[in-house]
């Protein structure tokens, strides 16, 4: 993609995550946060699904985890902080103990694994009410105070989520530019040359589903606050589908598609609103249709056009050299 | 003085067909032994087996005396082992300095220090030198979907060797490449034998290409060892031509 | 010990159930590397086939044929047709997940236009129980284990016992050679595909009457399934059958001795202790190591 298009485009896009939301009211300023923590999560998604080819069925749970995590601390006056801090060892820990005996096998058993660690977690969250108030969940999460700075007014929470996103996005960036990320590509093209180098495709995948738990059980630190209440049927395999549907409309394995992704996943239900129940079936046949025509979901398609327009521009090019080159 | 690479015994059973069937031989440090035999008789299976890609049925595998059966082919590589494909397996989409970086980089430091620190794990310069090696500099930076097949053939070989290995195990690497880039194929193999003292195994139908560039030659023949010794007592072996003629 | 052998036997009943879904699962995947998310819901949406049948008018034997008729023509061939000979050539795993966007349609489109309340279904087997040696065993459970019983011989006496069926599994053992052989391999794999729609349909007729057919039935009963599977040996249909039973009877003995708040819990260990354990599954053959 030619850089400078793609640059201003990002500088376009980000001048307006700051400055249009200074106009929207409420429900705007809620719409747009739920963007970006639900973009965090499918960050981590796409780390384990795009960049590493496994399939995670209890991104959900790592978000209800992540989300309970916050609301008991930060109800018994702790701060939001160290809410973040246990949510991304939590995330993480158990992560590493999921994926550790679950890729040592072969065949996709991460992903079966996953689903029955979402059910799991599901009971756990409704059953152990001592801990998490059961079926009635945490209501009344508070929103922190930064430097002495209340959060509370929504266009603050708004920011701070988008400073959070902004720092994933780096460390993100980041992991992906370094050794690890080329580690990545090979494993994902080709997992047996990859090894036959000397890359350890286990220990790579494994930490990939570590981290993207970690990164959903961060988002659901920051959804807490934002929604306020925090309840057992808002974290189950229908959170872990959608975030799923997420990565796979954007585009897995792209960088951006997580973006573009729960973009879409936020601002549909509402265009769609008039469609009221006939939503979710509309959206599923969609998304079968998109998987048929392209695998690798919207940015695929943008991508696989920009490379059919560049290799004909190319064989263009060299049919005109030869062309002169053949003529007397 | 242990040799390089003992393979003792080693059986590959698929079902009822015994793809290898009790072969067992010795690479000594700085040789360069070639496999051959007709189709089918259980070469890429043997190679396949010493590289952890398959568990052998029966059978041990040593490397400098300490024993690797059923090692994956990561430890391997990182205890000094490396090889190439039949099949051509590079990186299509990145770099040919890219692939040459990734070939290494796995040797370099933990996991952590390669997350954290620099872009090309401080790679660049022996990538350029392989590069040089390889006489590929003006391709340094194409995407490597953009070689001739031949180009592709040398950076596979490039990768193989981008680690420093001890051993390196060749699979048909002269398949499907025309003659100037033979040539120049097996002149960059002998070089790298003799400069850095590298053992070889090269698994080839090309007769001539093993017969030149070989020391020493072994034969399989329906997963059993046929033959051994110098490339020119074993061509003139009559059970060895029977092996290839019967077939 | 009366009750202990009550629950054992409901145990196996239910056990039977997952089998059948569970065989049908492992037969897709081992013919076609098709890994269905959706065999749940395959499982929920015959009776509801079924249901409307009745609603207009028709019979009870009549509306189950239909309901077989139409979950073999669309869970089997429509399924096949319109989504997996598609995508199959983008390879595994674009299909699970399309498999998993599937699972969600068929669940909503029964909610929305169906109904989203538990309606009864009507039972093949008398209600109350059999009294054989002091224990009291529910009819019920009799009937949906000699049906599944005869289900799973019918099914292994197809694939040992008639050409097709050794043509079947050739196709699924090694597909190339097959087709050497002449083995029409693609129609076969349609053979699969339409066998499983009959199995899901069967499944669903035995397994409704008790939980009342309810579009989410399909959550609990999938996940079983593929647990089934992988705790049996995801490559053979022995497997399948030794995962479901064994599941059943562990899930019953939990909920009756142990908790049944966390019952659900227990699929999920038994996964982690096979995988842990025995990941080629109890009757798994270890599979060769690729990588």
């Amino acid at each position: 993609m030619s850089s400078r298009w793609s640059r201003l485009g990002l500088l376009l896009a980000l001048g307006f995550l700051i400055l249009a939301p200074l106009e929207f009211k409420r429900y705007g300023l809620y719409i747009l946060s739920q963007w970006a923590v639900m973009t965090i999560a499918a960050m981590g998604l796409n780390l384990t699904l795009g960049y590493a080819g496994q399939v995670s069925l209890a991104q959900g749970a790592f978000v209800g985890i992540g989300a309970y995590c916050a609301a008991i601390l930060t109800t018994n006056g702790w701060p939001l902080a160290a809410a973040i801090v246990l949510a991304l060892a939590l995330g993480f820990a158990i992560g590493w103990l999921l994926g550790y005996p679950a890729l040592r096998v072969q065949h996709h058993y991460l992903a079966f694994v996953t689903l029955a660690f979402s059910t799991l977690a599901f009971l756990v969250f409704r059953n152990e009410a001592w801990l998490t108030n059961g079926t009635d969940g945490i209501d009344g999460v508070p929103r922190p105070s930064v430097f002495g700075l209340s959060l509370k007014p929504h266009l603050y929470y708004y920011y701070f989520c988008l400073f959070v996103l902004a720092c994933v996005t780096l460390a993100m960036l980041g992991l992906v530019r370094s050794p690890w990320g080329r580690a990545f590509v090979a494993l994902r093209e080709n997992p047996m040359r990859a090894l036959s180098l000397g890359v350890d495709t286990r220990r790579y995948t494994l930490m990939a589903f570590a981290l993207g738990s970690a990164l959903g059980a961060l988002s659901g630190a920051l959804y807490a606050p934002l929604v306020g209440l925090v309840e057992p049927p808002a974290f189950t395999l229908t959170l872990s589908l959608n975030l799923l549907m997420m990565v796979i409309v954007g585009g897995s394995g792209y960088f951006l598609g997580p973006f573009l992704g729960a973009l879409i996943a936020v601002l549909l239900p509402e265009w769609l609103r008039f469609l009221e129940s006939y939503y979710l079936i509309l959206y599923s046949l969609l998304v079968m249709g998109l998987l048929i025509y392209s695998p690798t979901g919207l940015i695929g398609i943008v991508d696989r056009h920009i490379v059919r327009r560049r290799t004909r521009a190319a064989s263009a090019a060299r049919a005109s050299l030869s062309a002169s080159i053949e003529a007397p | 003085m242990a040799p390089v690479l003992e393979v003792a015994n080693i059986k590959k059973r698929f079902g009822g067909i015994n793809a290898v069937d009790g072969v067992s031989f010795e690479v000594r440090e700085g040789e360069i032994l070639g496999i051959i035999g007709p189709n089918g008789c259980g070469k890429s299976t043997l190679f396949n087996c010493i590289l952890g890609q398959l568990q052998p049925s029966e059978g041990e595998v040593k490397l400098d005396g300490r024993v690797t059966t059923g090692l994956r082919p990561c430890d391997l590589n990182r205890l000094g082992v490396s090889r190439t494909f039949q099949l051509l397996q590079i990186f299509p989409k990145l770099s040919v300095r890219e692939n040459l970086i990734l070939a290494a980089q796995e040797h370099k430091g933990t996991m952590l220090s390669r997350l954290f620190g620099p872009r090309d794990a401080g790679l660049s310069a022996a990538a350029d030198q392989m590069i040089d090696f390889f006489k590929l500099g003006a391709l340094a930076d194409e995407p490597a979907s953009g070689l001739s097949y031949g180009q592709q053939k040398l950076l596979d070989a490039a990768m193989a060797f981008m680690a420093g290995p001890r051993l390196v195990l060749l699979d048909e690497p002269a398949g499907g490449v025309n003659l100037t880039m033979l040539a120049n194929l097996k002149d960059r193999l002998k070089a790298f034998n003799l400069e850095r003292g590298a053992t070889f195994v090269v698994i080839e139908h090309n007769m001539d290409f093993v017969m030149s560039l070989c020391s020493r030659v072994i034969v399989l023949a329906e997963g059993r060892l046929l033959a051994e010794g110098l490339p020119a007592e074993v061509r003139a072996n009559p059970s060895v031509i029977e092996a290839y003629l019967g077939h | 010990m009366a009750e202990f052998l009550a629950i054992v036997i409901a145990g196996l009943a239910t056990g039977a159930l997952y089998a059948l879904v569970a065989v049908g699962f492992t037969l897709l995947w081992q013919t076609s590397q098709t890994i269905n998310f959706a065999q749940g819901e395959f499982v929920m949406l015959p009776a509801f086939f079924m249901l409307a049948a009745m609603n207009a008018r028709l019979p009870f034997w009549a509306a189950i044929l239909l309901g077989f008729v139409l979950s073999t023509a669309i869970l089997g061939f429509a399924f096949k047709r319109l989504l997996v000979d598609p995508m199959l050539r983008h390879g595994v795993l674009p299909l699970a997940i399309a498999t998993m966007a599937l699972s969600t349609f068929l669940k909503e489109s029964v909610k929305t236009f169906y109904s989203a309340e538990a309606s009864p279904f009507p039972s093949l087997a008398p209600t109350g129980d059999l009294h054989l040696f002091g224990v009291a065993i529910a009819w019920q459970n009799i009937a949906v284990l000699v049906v599944a019983i005869a289900a799973v011989i019918g099914l292994q006496f197809l694939l040992a016992g008639t050409s097709t069926g050794r043509q079947m599994q050739a196709a699924a053992q090694n597909p190339t050679v097959a087709r050497i052989l002449g083995v029409p391999v693609e129609r076969m794999i349609l053979y699969t595909f339409l066998i499983n729609g009959a199995l899901v349909a069967l499944a669903s007729l035995l397994i409704t009457p008790i939980y009342l057919a309810k579009f989410t039935n399909g959550e609990t009963l999938g996940l079983a399934a593929f647990i089934a599977a992988i705790v049996g040996g995801f490559n053979q249909i022995r497997g399948a059958i030794a995962g479901g039973l064994l599941l059943g009877v562990v899930d019953n003995l939990a909920a009756a001795y142990v908790s049944t708040q966390y019952r659900g819990a227990i699929p999920m260990i038994l996964l982690i202790a096979v995988i842990l354990f025995r990941p080629a599954g109890l009757l798994g053959r270890p599979e060769e190591r690729t990588v």
